[in-house]
């Protein structure tokens, strides 16, 4: 065995990796999941607002 | 203003002091590092502008200033900026790390003056956009160690259980930028001001180039994907386009662009089949970087009406279509062939500034538009009118920038190249950099309409700022806390 069949090798491996990440990503299993981590940018308003509210009530207290 | 707000009884809410800092430093710099690069454009238009005040204002000396302003001032207080305002919200948690947060901005903000001081007086590592000498090298990993330990410290405490893919973005910018820094500034000082490389030859230029192009794959892209997955979806108000698809993006993109740094270096003493690496390496990046480009702009599918309506969403998706033209631009100019005719001419400049002005900038631009108003309780910014006369600012530059310098690119490429019968050149280097007068002229323009939108923004977002409390947001949340 040569560096070439190591060099081969490799590739295969990063192709497994490849296909193994979409089947990860893809697989029906954690589509349910992944949509509800897609919606994270919108699941916190109530945590900004009050955020907001802090902030602002602070100011009050400086004027 | 208290780093720590809280409401009496309830959990510690979001920091957003230190994302108002970063932000309004962004539009600052911003206005310096372009300024800059105005001048400097224009040094090549009147020479004569070389003599302000010599040798501090000589282009050489004023060029590494221009690419370091933009890329780590500007560009990096807008993804310090942005990195802390998502890592916030999407882990439904504050900023850990206490007094490392106000460091890393403070820090930041040494390192950026100290190269505004020590670029000018000619201390340089010549290092390509590594040239900080090796105290202020120290001074940035002390930074970006207090920027990862605050980060990855806040996603370790999240209260949500899945990490948003925005975050994986900015923390593989993160680890993967100070493994580059740490590994490239390596040097032995010989004084205060002056060190030299740890490597030599051939090695030293692999080692310059596996940074120097990873600062783009890394700062320049990985960062501000961060960024598109998190404001994209935000403004257009609707969830990215394919969840499951910004996954494999991450991976991909990650795993490829560490072994694009060799198509700097095609036909020198590397090695070739190194630079043959580098050249399959870069084609293949093309795959990721459409399917990220793709994933973003499809997001809009439904909802591209609000393109008309809002110039903040425009910044957001306009720059993206910056970036699908510069990231099939790049593997094209990474094939050896295509490279032979656009190394060391002006194609490089405009390829790099299709990246920097029209997807970096413009993309940074969105998010500040869009966090301004909401870190200042503001229902919208002061004048919506003049985010748009920004955008057709920036578009108009950006366009007049890269067609000037694709023009003087292949001019120059071509002319070089040319033989005579005898085998003798036909023009002199002077006559491809006569040749190159109408396109510098062109350039300069493009660089001052940029520069006019950055200073509409300026006066927008203090305009927002100053404007009296009226236009807050009362938020129900508000009312309950100054009943109790």
């Amino acid at each position: 065995m040569d560096i070439n069949d190591v060099r081969g090798f490799a590739t295969i491996l990063v192709m497994i990796a490849f296909l193994g990440i979409c089947w990860w990503a893809f697989s029906p299993k954690r589509k349910k999941r992944f949509d509800d981590a897609a919606n994270l940018p919108f699941a916190d308003e109530e945590s900004h607002e009050q955020a907001q509210a802090a902030d602002s009530s602070h100011k009050k207290r400086e004027q | 203003m208290s780093s720590h707000s809280t409401t009496a009884g309830q959990e510690p809410v979001y920091n957003y002091d230190i994302v108002r800092q970063f932000s309004v430093m962004t539009v600052i710099w911003g206005i310096v590092g372009m300024g800059i690069g105005v001048l400097i454009a224009a040094q090549l238009v009147w020479p004569d502008l070389n003599d302000i005040f010599q040798p501090y204002t000589h282009f050489g000396r004023l060029r590494p200033l221009h690419t370091n302003a933009v890329i780590f001032a500007f560009g990096g207080s807008a993804l310090f900026a942005t990195s802390y305002y998502v890592v916030q919200r999407t882990c439904q948690t504050t900023l850990f790390g206490g007094w490392l947060v106000p460091f890393s901005f403070w820090g930041w903000q040494l390192v950026i003056v100290l190269a505004a001081i020590t670029l000018p007086l000619g201390l340089t590592t010549t290092k390509e956009y590594a040239e900080l000498e090796w105290p202020i090298d120290i001074l940035i990993t002390l930074v970006w160690i207090a920027y990862a330990i605050v980060f990855f410290g806040t996603i370790m405490k999240r209260k949500t259980s899945h990490i948003y893919v925005a975050n994986w973005f900015f923390g593989g910018f993160i680890l993967t930028v100070a493994i580059l820094h740490v590994v490239n500034s390596a040097a032995i000082p010989i004084s205060l001001t002056k060190s030299y490389s740890a490597y030599a030859g051939a090695a030293d230029a692999m080692v310059q180039w596996w940074y120097g192009h990873n600062a783009v794959g890394f700062f320049l892209t990985a960062g501000f994907l961060g960024m598109m997955y998190y404001f994209v979806p935000k403004q257009a108000g609707r969830p990215v386009y394919s969840y499951q698809l910004s996954i494999v993006h991450f991976w991909a993109l990650i795993s490829l662009y560490i072994w694009a740094g060799p198509h700097h270096l095609h036909y020198s003493a590397l090695p070739d089949w190194a630079q043959s690496l580098g050249m399959v390496m870069s084609l293949i990046l093309l795959a990721p970087s459409w399917g990220g480009m793709i994933n973003g702009i499809m997001t809009l599918s439904g909802a591209w009406h609000k393109l008309r309506t809002d110039p903040t969403l425009r910044f957001l998706v306009v720059s993206l279509s910056f970036y699908g033209m510069s990231t099939f631009e790049g593997p094209m100019m990474a094939i050896k062939t295509v490279n032979a005719l656009s190394h060391n001419t002006d194609w490089t400049i405009g390829h790099v500034h299709s990246g920097a002005l029209g997807w970096v900038a413009m993309i940074s631009i969105g998010a500040i538009y869009h966090l301004i108003p909401v870190l200042y309780h503001r229902k919208e910014m002061w004048s919506v009118n003049l985010i748009n006369s920004h955008f057709w600012l920036a578009t108009a530059g950006t366009v007049l920038y890269i067609a000037s310098m694709w023009v003087n690119g292949i001019t120059q490429g071509l002319m070089r190249r040319a033989f005579n019968q005898d085998g003798s050149l036909t023009y002199t280097f002077i006559d491809s950099v006569e040749a190159s007068y109408g396109g510098y002229i062109v350039r300069a323009l493009g660089g001052a309409l940029f520069l006019l939108g950055m200073l509409f923004m300026a006066y927008n977002v203090y305009r927002t700022i100053r404007e009296p409390g009226e236009e807050e947001i009362p938020s129900p949340a508000a009312n309950n806390a100054q009943v109790a």
